[in-house]
């Protein structure tokens, strides 16, 4: 990680939901992220995963602390080169996949032959050509999920967050779609951070692997995971990924026996 | 033969059965035709009907007021919809007042709406309108309910403002929702107008049917009477049309 600049970088963040009874989901965090890495997040059930990708993506402002994406604050809006991907269906069911994976370019006011241009890619790269003039409605999970991936790669964001975008699939189509994902990364250079409940998927897509505490979630443990950059799912008979997999869990163990109430 | 069509020539078969067996029935005198007219009798007559002058008067009379109690109903109570899912707290509060509109019988207030608006056809456009709002209210309601949230959270990625967010995100999130109430506000707004006009005016068809029905004149009577029914059938079923024909179309913006 120190051989790159930092792309993303959070200082003291904190968030906590106001209300009657506060809860401090998250923080304080500090973390840098290189310049085209990708860096996943595992932690137990409700440890502030998903808050930490909402206050990075600019969703939601943190409480205290600050983050910046390419030196810039982020506050209170999703930075310009940010692409977020959803854990929940989260197509137009009303658009085709071509006006899926288009909205975001029209709503820029792109060129029409630009727009036609990415999406062809976009579609192209995600395996959804023969698919392009079809509903969601009509796609499997994975290929919905597909569709919301090729909408935000569309956009060519130079951070793109996923929030266990594959947590609803089978393993063979997760395995698959993490095929998928590292092509999309390696080709497009962005930097990717992966929030995920799969240890095995973040050990191995990941450069790094952050693993979080029970809530509130702070990093306990940042593995290295030292893979070539032209990895694919082929690396799961590795004798290292066991290896990684057994230090992640070793890490998370005891956090997820809090989690459940019995730590 | 495929899925659809079956469906379609099954719902045309048992409509057409059931109109041939009543004609059979009043033909054969199962039925006297004293008390049911034969289908192929109320038909003539409803033509002949509709080529007079006194009942293309009160055609005109029921479609115009049903026309604008429908539409002043599903404007205001999409409006109202709207204001109130933006306000949860007062949503909360006037919440079971909505759940037991419909057992309120609204016609008990006709001699209240002549007395504010008189004998003109206010009083049975704000009937229609009382009887179609809530049905429009409660449906944007529930389809502004039934967004997803990821979808708004999708909106903001893209960094769009409210008004895009509802023209290009909500709207046609919600249009499923919002069809289902259109539909149902022009059935209720069709209901209390000829309920309306049934009991308390002095015009429309409502009114045509009661005094056919009181002067033993079954021919006018069923004559009208299928010319509702068909009139309500046709409204609903173009109404249908169009929203499958929406579901279907590509929405760009």
């Amino acid at each position: 990680m120190t051989e790159t600049a930092a792309h993303a970088v959070l200082r003291g963040v904190t968030r906590v939901y106001p209300g009657t009874s506060q809860v401090h989901a998250l923080g304080p965090i500090d973390l840098d992220i290189a310049k085209g890495e990708f860096f996943s997040v595992v932690g137990p059930s409700g440890c502030g995963k998903s808050t930490l990708l909402d206050v990075l993506a600019g969703l939601n402002p943190p409480t205290a602390g600050t983050i910046a994406f390419e030196g810039e604050p982020v506050a209170g809006s999703v930075p310009d080169g940010v692409g977020v991907v959803f854990q929940e269906d989260a197509s137009f069911p009303w658009l085709t996949v071509r006006d899926n994976v288009a909205f975001g370019l029209r709503r820029l006011g792109m060129d029409a032959a630009e727009v036609t241009r990415r999406v062809d890619y976009a579609v192209g790269f995600m395996g959804l050509a023969d698919f392009a003039g079809a509903y969601p409605a009509q796609l499997s999970g994975g290929m919905r999920q597909r569709v919301c991936i090729a909408r935000t790669l569309v956009l060519q964001p130079r951070l793109i967050l996923l929030d266990e975008p594959f947590g609803a699939l089978d393993q063979q189509t997760r395995l698959l779609m993490g095929d998928e994902l590292l092509r999309l990364w390696r080709e497009t250079g962005a930097t990717v951070l992966l929030i995920t409940h799969a240890l095995d998927e973040a050990a191995m897509l990941s450069d790094r692997v952050g693993v979080m505490s029970s809530r509130p979630g702070r990093f306990i443990d940042l593995v290295e995971t030292g893979w070539p950059r032209d990895r694919d799912s082929r690396i799961v008979s590795d004798a290292a990924f066991g290896a990684i997999t057994a230090r992640l869990w070793s890490s998370l163990r005891t956090e997820s026996m809090k989690a459940i109430g019995r730590g | 033969m495929t899925r659809s069509t079956r469906i379609v020539c099954t719902r045309w078969g048992v409509s057409l059965g059931l109109i041939l067996l009543l004609e059979a029935a009043c033909r054969s005198g199962v039925v006297p035709t004293l008390a049911v007219l034969p289908p192929s009798e109320m038909f003539a007559a409803m033509l002949e009907l509709l080529s007079t002058e006194e009942v293309l008067a009160n055609v005109a009379a029921t479609f115009s007021t049903v026309a604008v109690a429908f539409l002043a109903a599903v404007l205001i109570g999409f409006a109202a919809g709207v204001a109130l899912h933006g306000l949860p707290r007062f949503r909360r509060a006037i919440d079971p007042l909505l759940a037991s509109y419909y057992s309120v019988p609204i016609f008990v207030f006709y001699p209240l709406l002549v007395a504010l608006f008189g004998l003109s056809a206010l009083p049975l456009i704000a009937i229609g309108f009382l009887a179609a709002l809530p049905a429009m209210l409660i449906a944007t309601l529930l389809g502004l309910d039934r967004v997803p949230p990821v979808l708004r959270r999708v909106a903001r990625m893209h960094r769009l403002g409210s008004a895009r967010t509802a023209a290009l995100v909500i709207l046609p999130a919600a249009l499923p929702n919002l069809f289902q109430g259109i539909k149902l506000s022009l059935a209720y707004a069709f209901i209390g107008v000829i309920a309306g006009e049934f009991i308390l005016s002095g015009g429309g068809l409502g009114y045509a049917i009661a005094y056919a029905y009181e002067s033993f004149d079954n021919r006018t009577m069923y004559g009208l009477m299928l010319f509702v029914l068909l009139s309500a059938v046709i409204s609903n079923t173009l109404l249908s049309t169009w929203e499958s024909r929406l579901q279907r179309r590509r929405w760009r913006a």
